[in-house]
């Protein structure tokens, strides 16, 4: 497969990665299990939450990924203000030792929708602070454009709402965005299954960050793999160019002829 | 004195420094971030950070999520 691939590595923040699938660890029956799941995604980079620590909570989420050498990118999950988003950044940077952050405000708890005023106030604000943002967004193409100037090393748009596993449900917009941007473009929320994830690499999205369709589907840790393969399946086919959609039949052997 | 740490409120020392009151709830060496009244406080200063009286300490880490 990596013959296929050939050298291909996704950039971003200047690193360069391998694979082409961030997993998420949101959503995992058990540590085992997900440490089992992001073996088998092949992913190098993962979200993780800040949280109050729970001194009965077993288990270190960040032993699992030191283990694996995995990089750890920390999210801003459960905020809903600019202010919110900047502290937890901070804090995770001085836990975890890094200035990327997956930026995430959101608007409300029913849609988990990102708050776009706030999100860019946030992301200039990091920015700022040297801080490798890499905001989860609408899958606006303006407010990916403002975001990209805002500094941004990345936009993230939603395909559908966190954990819906809808799809991608506006794929004529990441696109959009895909043409428009110069940073990449890493579809994050609304994976269902494998063939989602290939619909976005298809679409020409850098990368698929995914949590949820891996770590609540009945086997995770197959579930994982068929991402990994199918975030492979559909760069190749991006990058070998589809052929275009056509009305009526074009035969593909030669005409019967004598 | 009282503060209140991770949302629980303690009865402390009086001028309890930060270290000691993360002391409390980790004593991980690494992973983890204090944050007094929602300033982000840096290791290296917490041994000289004194707490006064309804200070609100929290002490986080990285948890599944995302």
């Amino acid at each position: 497969m990596t013959e296929v691939q050939g050298d291909d590595p996704l950039v971003l923040g200047g690193q360069k990665f391998g694979s082409r699938l961030i997993m998420g660890t949101g959503g995992a029956p058990s540590l085992d299990v997900l440490g089992r799941a992001l073996t088998a995604s092949g992913t190098e980079v993962t979200t993780v939450a800040m949280r109050r620590i729970d001194p009965a909570s077993p288990g270190s989420v960040l032993d699992l990924l030191a283990e694996r050498g995995i990089k750890v990118l920390p999210n801003t999950a459960g905020c809903f203000t600019a202010a919110e988003a900047v502290r937890t950044a901070r804090l995770a940077a001085e836990a975890l030792a890094t200035t990327w952050v997956k930026l995430e405000v959101i608007a409300d708890e029913v849609t988990l929708l990102p708050d776009p005023v706030e999100l860019l106030d946030a992301a200039e604000r990091l920015v700022a602070e040297g801080f490798t943002v890499l905001p989860y967004t609408n899958d606006d193409p303006v407010l990916a454009r403002r975001l990209e100037q805002a500094g941004c090393a990345a936009v993230m748009p939603l395909g559908a709402p966190i954990g819906s596993g809808l799809g991608i449900r506006n794929p004529h917009n990441i696109e959009l965005m895909v043409q428009a941007a110069s940073v990449p473009v890493i579809l994050d929320a609304g994976v269902g299954t494998a063939s989602d994830a290939a619909f976005a690499m298809e679409l020409g999205c850098s990368a698929v960050l995914l949590a949820t369709s891996v770590t609540r589907a009945r086997d995770p840790e197959l579930m994982a793999a068929a991402m990994r393969s199918a975030v492979i399946a559909g760069r190749l086919a991006f990058r070998a160019g589809r052929i275009p959609r056509r009305f009526y039949a074009v035969a593909s052997s030669p005409p019967v002829t004598g | 004195m009282e503060i209140v740490i991770n949302g629980t409120a303690r009865e402390v020392a009086d001028d309890m420094s930060l270290d000691r009151a993360v002391e409390l709830i980790s004593s991980a060496a690494t992973g983890i971030a204090a944050a007094v009244n929602g300033e982000v406080v840096r290791r290296g200063s917490w041994p000289s950070t004194r707490l006064a009286s309804g200070d609100h300490v929290d002490v986080l880490t990285a948890v599944q999520g995302g």
